[in-house]
């Protein structure tokens, strides 16, 4: 039975919206980039390279974000910065706060790994970055990209459990938003690195791997909105009803359409390449606007 | 550290003159509402950045067949919890406990995330646009510096909201209790004992607490239960993920580029 409490909304808007969405983007791309590495075979250097090369600019637009949606926004690092101590602001049980120092120190590993794919791929023929792009396959490395993954799952959850430790109607009802945001996070990375891998041959040989991970995201998603959904208990019809069902429409065409091309090659051939990982993109926006938007409506 | 105030406030004394309001907004240098008909005498509305006090009417069925509907008044407040959800949340720590006991907001340090509003179970927040900040009553801090009662308890004639040393209060809200249950008024309560391990604005009130959208003592819990069971659920997704990576990614027939 949910808590009955008489909260009002705190107008989290279009850029949490955009925050979230890239967040769940960028730390997924980070760990996929990471587990092609780990597990993949050779060929796939080049999509984890692609992976760690969209991971790092969509980071950038995160504290871009958040600093926009601030009322205050030249005190944003008072998120950092304790002003009465002077020491740093950090609070474990306040996911904002431990958010902003995850973002950080991912944006550090992401932005090495975005160097080191620079190096890696030759774009810039410095000799600095050619050694690291060489590091990148080292034991060192991996260690290093594993670390940074670890971060990157924790980006793209840790939106969802900033929503539940509130007593927000709806967000506060669930223990099921850091794994679904993950789940869609994931499924969203996937879909980029596919888009952009079209009309580039080395990336595109992963590309039968990177449909057979993204089903596994979009089934782990399904199974959490389902049971986000049952969480909800007496509260599902704030996110089900009125012209919020446009939205989770759009959610399951995201999810089951992909899904089902995904699993039937002759019904995959038949659409355009692009058009079924714009529609999970489509759909992990639409997941995140319904769930941010329907609590505080 | 100074003595720990509260507020009690009678609802069976309220009136509901709003003289609350009137010496909060000019002690405090709060905007006027702007004029809008709501077809109640509550012509506030709900707590929010430039009302700090609000004086809630609530419609009650009676038992007495000419007078079915009756009002009970409630003047509300910031209830400064002693384990408040805002504090627990305020990432900037703008948010801080005074030498008073009581709970207020750095106007200087916060940068306007609004998680406090969010967090708040009683809605009393509100985002001042123009400031940029989150703001609430702030249990006159000021006045309390300078050993003055907080405005809206000076001007208050029924002496429904008393200000004083919290042990004090509780003990004078609990021999008021006992005199209406004397009375007969047998739904009377006290609101404010146990929730949020003890509001220091605490309540008598004639009814449920939903009535006068307080949640129930079951319901008063803080954002910070969800952390555990988020995290959790972030992390067993986590290694899902990883395992459906192990999978689809796993080293088969190596060919070349």
């Amino acid at each position: 039975m949910p808590n009955e409490h008489f909260v009002v909304p705190p107008h989290w808007e279009w850029y949490i919206l955009l925050y979230f969405f890239f967040a769940g983007i960028s730390g997924g791309a980070f760990v996929i980039g990471t587990m092609l590495r780990l597990w993949g075979n050779r060929v796939d250097a080049a999509a984890s390279r692609l992976a760690f090369l969209i991971s790092f600019p969509l980071l950038l637009i995160c504290p871009i974000l958040l600093t926009l949606d601030l009322g205050q926004p030249i005190r944003f690092w008072h998120m950092l910065v304790d002003v009465g101590s002077g020491t740093p602001a950090f609070k474990a049980y306040s996911p904002m706060s431990l958010g902003v120092w995850g973002l950080t120190l991912f944006g550090l590993f992401s932005f090495v790994m975005f160097l080191a794919a620079v190096g890696e791929g030759g774009y810039l023929r410095w000799r600095v970055l050619a050694g690291a792009g060489r590091v990148m396959s080292s034991a060192l490395g991996i260690v290093f990209m594993v670390i940074g993954a670890i971060f990157g799952f924790f980006v793209a959850a840790y939106t969802g459990v900033l929503l539940a430790v509130s007593n927000q109607p709806v967000w506060s009802d669930t223990w099921t938003l850091g794994g679904l945001f993950l789940a869609s996070g994931l499924s969203g990375a996937a879909a980029s690195i596919l888009l952009l891998s079209r009309g580039r041959r080395e990336s595109a040989v992963s590309d039968g791997k990177l449909m057979e991970a993204d089903r596994y995201f979009i089934i782990l998603e399904l199974v959490l909105i389902v049971l986000f959904l049952i969480t909800l208990g007496g509260l599902v019809s704030k996110v089900l009803g009125g012209g919020w069902i446009i939205l989770w429409l759009v959610v399951l065409i995201g999810t089951l359409v992909p899904l089902v091309a995904e699993w039937r090659p002759a019904l995959r051939r038949q659409v355009p390449p692009v058009v079924l990982p714009v529609l999970v993109l489509v759909g992990v926006l639409a997941l995140r606007a319904v769930i941010i938007f329907s609590a505080q409506a | 550290m100074a003595q720990t105030v509260g507020f009690f406030t009678d609802t069976t004394l309220c009136i509901g003159c709003k003289a609350c309001e009137v010496a909060c907004k000019e002690w405090n240098a709060l905007p006027n509402n702007p004029l809008e008909f709501r077809g109640t005498y509550d012509n506030t509305g709900q707590l929010d950045h430039a009302n700090w006090r609000h004086v809630r009417f609530v419609e009650q069925t009676t038992k007495t067949p000419d007078k079915p509907i009756a009002w009970s008044m409630m003047s509300d407040v910031c209830k400064h919890c002693a384990n408040a959800s805002c504090l627990e949340v305020c990432p900037t720590n703008a948010i801080i406990r005074t030498e008073f006991d009581t709970v207020f907001i750095q106007q200087d340090v916060c940068n306007g995330c609004r998680d406090c509003i969010a967090a708040c179970p009683y809605g009393v927040i509100g985002f001042n646009s123009t400031s940029g900040t989150a703001q609430k009553c702030t249990f006159c801090y000021d006045r309390l510096q300078n050993d003055l009662k907080p405005a809206c308890a000076t001007a208050c004639p029924t002496q429904s909201i008393q200000f004083g040393p919290l042990d004090e209060l509780r003990q004078t809200a609990a021999r008021r209790l006992d005199t209406l249950h004397q009375q007969g008024v047998s739904e009377a309560r006290i609101y404010g004992d146990k929730e949020y391990g003890g509001l220091h604005a605490f309540f008598l009130i004639t009814d449920k607490p939903e009535a006068y959208q307080l949640p129930s003592t079951e319901s008063a819990v803080l954002p910070s239960r969800n952390n555990f069971p988020g995290y959790l659920t972030g992390a067993i997704t986590a290694v899902l993920a990883a395992v459906a990576g192990l999978i689809a990614f796993r080293r088969r027939g190596e060919t070349q580029p």
